[in-house]
């Protein structure tokens, strides 16, 4: 296998919210030898509320960020489930329907650009595990996490609807019962806790408009967590990230309990693992202690 | 000519039973059964109350995915019982399997629920076409392909319920219309013969409105019609923009602000997205926003990072907007 080398679009949360998540991605790749090339000419995804209001000039500026990956002529990886969610489901609508691809292109003309189709749009969590491989991370394993048990929290939009979500990557994944997250704690030697939120949805995008829902929903997820006896959970999306480190106050008062655990992004799992020293992965920018490294 | 092998599996199977009007809590029963490869949930459920427990309940009536009587849960996995294959059950979940209603908490009798909410809501949309009739019609209503295709198999809907019980926005709160009765409503906004003008803002308001998805893609992921639910929610959004109906609330001015935070710096500047959508209602995030502040999590406008090629996006922003806010 040569090196693994794709264009990273970085989504806007990595880049402000989370930048921890920033920088164990990229201390992480370093220790994989994986080389990402930042897309850094990339507009924000939408998150699924732009959509709301133009879904059009979403297509469009989605087909933008996509644009640029093929011109590396590499496989854009994304870090965000709502990125992934966003720019696979353009890539999926402009691929089968002609005329929007047409529409779309003639905007995108304008600006000397055009979408081919050509580029492959994943997150880093399913490259990790069809390119890289999870035999591999189990081999370079350093600090085993042998003594955490430790829950996976999917993310609706890394595995709903699935099947777009299906068509972006090799290894399949059943939305009811996802075993990707589940396999990458196993390959880092950690016990993965199994409870029923783990595949439910955060609440995040209705943070701002129904705050009780939502807080009602991160509450069931970490009380889930806490039930199945974790020390600490881990994600692949930056958006759970802040609704599960940042909202627990809101969390508890909504589910009439304190609820609480350290939350870490995948890449941070992976990086305590491999031996990435934790300066480099950012514990220092959680909101919910890391109080076990 | 082929054969097909039949292959028979033990299963376990962990099945609900409550009766409202004897029962003080629900408990589950167990039944282990050989299951061949060629039976559907449907066939379980007949099994349980034919050769073990005659009182054991369930709807069902076509055994066609039509009635969408079926419904149920099995392992938390909202199945039209009489479409659900056994096998496919199995490969995802094991021989150890999880019977329920579709809503633990509305039990009637076993598999049996109360309905009502879900009526009750599919009924406020007002899910027929509405329009005045010519009595004496002079030609055809015709109706194209391409309008025809517009309602996007929103039609397709046998009312099973499958996503209102799936989506946890429901669960949660009894305002929530939920995914069949919006996508009720989008069925008939999309039919060029309907009249109805007021539907698309009627529905904004009924409740908790339109906006209070979580887009989670439960429903899409529940509808054995594939109808897609919260596409058929996006559009209704759509249409509120485009139409100029979308009143200024927090959802529909986060909605824009991205729009905005794009045309101004490509990507999103956060804090600035928050403000714009809450206004005075601000206050309630400061608390969390001064602790994450504290741990180098807030960007101020100043510091945002903009996308390259910036022109391009402004361009692409002014050139391809089509809704009106
Ligand atoms: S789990 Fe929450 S934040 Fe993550 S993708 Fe789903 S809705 Fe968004
Ligand atoms: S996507 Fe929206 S409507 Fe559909 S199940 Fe989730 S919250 Fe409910
Ligand atoms: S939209 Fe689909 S899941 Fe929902 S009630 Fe209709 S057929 Fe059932
Ligand atoms: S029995 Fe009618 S839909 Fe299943």
């Amino acid at each position: 296998m040569g090196k693994l080398k794709y264009a990273l679009f970085t989504g806007c949360t990595a880049k402000q919210s989370t930048p921890e998540q920033m920088m164990s991605t990229m201390a992480v790749a370093e220790k994989l030898d994986i080389e990402l090339v930042e897309l850094t000419e990339a507009s924000c995804c939408g998150a699924s509320h732009l959509q709301d209001y133009d879904d059009f000039l979403s297509l469009v500026l989605n087909a933008r960020n996509i644009a640029y990956a093929e011109k590396h002529g590499l496989t854009m990886v994304t870090i965000c489930n709502t990125c992934q969610l966003n720019t696979a489901m353009t890539k999926h609508r402009l691929d089968n329907n002609a005329d929007l691809k047409a529409r779309v292109n003639e905007k995108l003309e304008e600006v000397g650009l055009v979408y081919a189709g050509t580029s492959k749009i994943t997150h880093f969590l399913y490259a990790i595990i069809d390119d890289f491989g999870l035999d591999k991370i189990k081999k370079m394993v350093v600090t085993p996490l042998s003594q955490f048990n430790i829950a996976p929290f999917y993310g609706c939009h890394n595995i709903r609807p699935s099947e777009l979500q299906n068509e972006t990557h090799d290894t399949p994944e059943n939305s009811y019962n996802p075993t990707s997250l589940d396999d990458l704690i196993i390959a880092c030697g950690g016990n993965t806790v199994d409870y029923e939120q783990k595949n439910k949805c955060c609440g995040f995008h209705a943070e701002l408009q129904a705050p009780k829902v939502a807080a009602t929903l991160t509450g069931n997820a970490i009380a889930g967590a806490m039930d199945g006896n974790a020390d600490w959970m881990v994600t692949p999306c930056p958006l759970c990230h802040l609704k599960l480190d940042t909202q627990t106050h809101h969390a508890s008062v909504a589910v009439g309990r304190e609820v609480s655990l350290p939350v870490l992004h995948m890449q941070q799992m992976i990086g305590l693992a491999l031996g990435c020293p934790p300066e480099t992965l950012g514990m220092k920018h959680h909101v919910t202690k890391v109080d076990f490294v | 000519m082929s054969t097909t092998t039949i292959n028979t599996q033990k299963v376990n199977f962990n099945v609900f039973r409550f009766n409202a009007d004897e029962d003080y809590l629900p408990y589950y029963e167990n039944y282990s059964m050989d299951v061949t490869s060629e039976e559907v949930v449907l066939d379980i459920l007949n099994r349980i109350k034919w050769d073990h427990d005659g009182s054991f309940s369930y709807r069902r009536s076509c055994r066609h995915g039509i009635c969408g009587t079926c419904a149920i849960k099995v392992n938390g996995r909202v199945t039209l019982a009489c479409k659900e294959s056994m096998t496919d059950m199995i490969e995802i979940f094991g021989n150890e399997l999880t019977i329920e209603p579709l809503s633990k908490k509305r039990a009637i009798k076993d598999m049996i629920i109360d309905k009502a909410d879900f009526w009750e809501k599919h009924e406020a949309v007002t899910p027929y076409l509405d329009t005045e009739i010519d009595e004496n019609p002079t030609a055809e209503n015709l109706v194209t392909p391409a309008q025809a295709n517009a309602l996007d198999e929103a039609d397709l809907c046998i009312q099973c319920g499958a996503c209102h019980y799936a989506c946890p926005v429901v669960e949660i709160s009894d305002a929530f219309m939920g995914p069949a009765a919006f996508a009720a409503a989008y069925r008939f906004e999309a039919d060029v013969r309907d009249g109805n003008d007021s539907r698309l803002t009627d529905v904004n308001q009924m409740g908790s409105g339109v906006w209070d998805c979580v887009k989670c893609f439960e429903c899409a992921e529940a509808c054995p019609k594939e109808i897609n639910p919260i596409e058929k929610i996006g559009k209704l959004h759509n249409m509120l923009f485009q139409s100029g109906q979308a009143n200024s609330n927090v959802a529909t001015r986060h909605a824009v602000g991205f729009e905005k935070s794009i045309k101004r710096n490509g990507v999103l500047d956060e804090g600035g997205l928050v403000l714009y959508s809450e206004l005075a209602g601000i206050v309630k995030h400061v608390p969390v926003a001064l602790k994450m502040f504290s741990k180098g999590k807030i960007v101020p406008p100043w510091g945002i990072i903009k996308s390259d090629n910036l022109d391009e996006i402004q361009k692409l922003v002014k050139s391809s907007s089509t809704a009106k806010f």
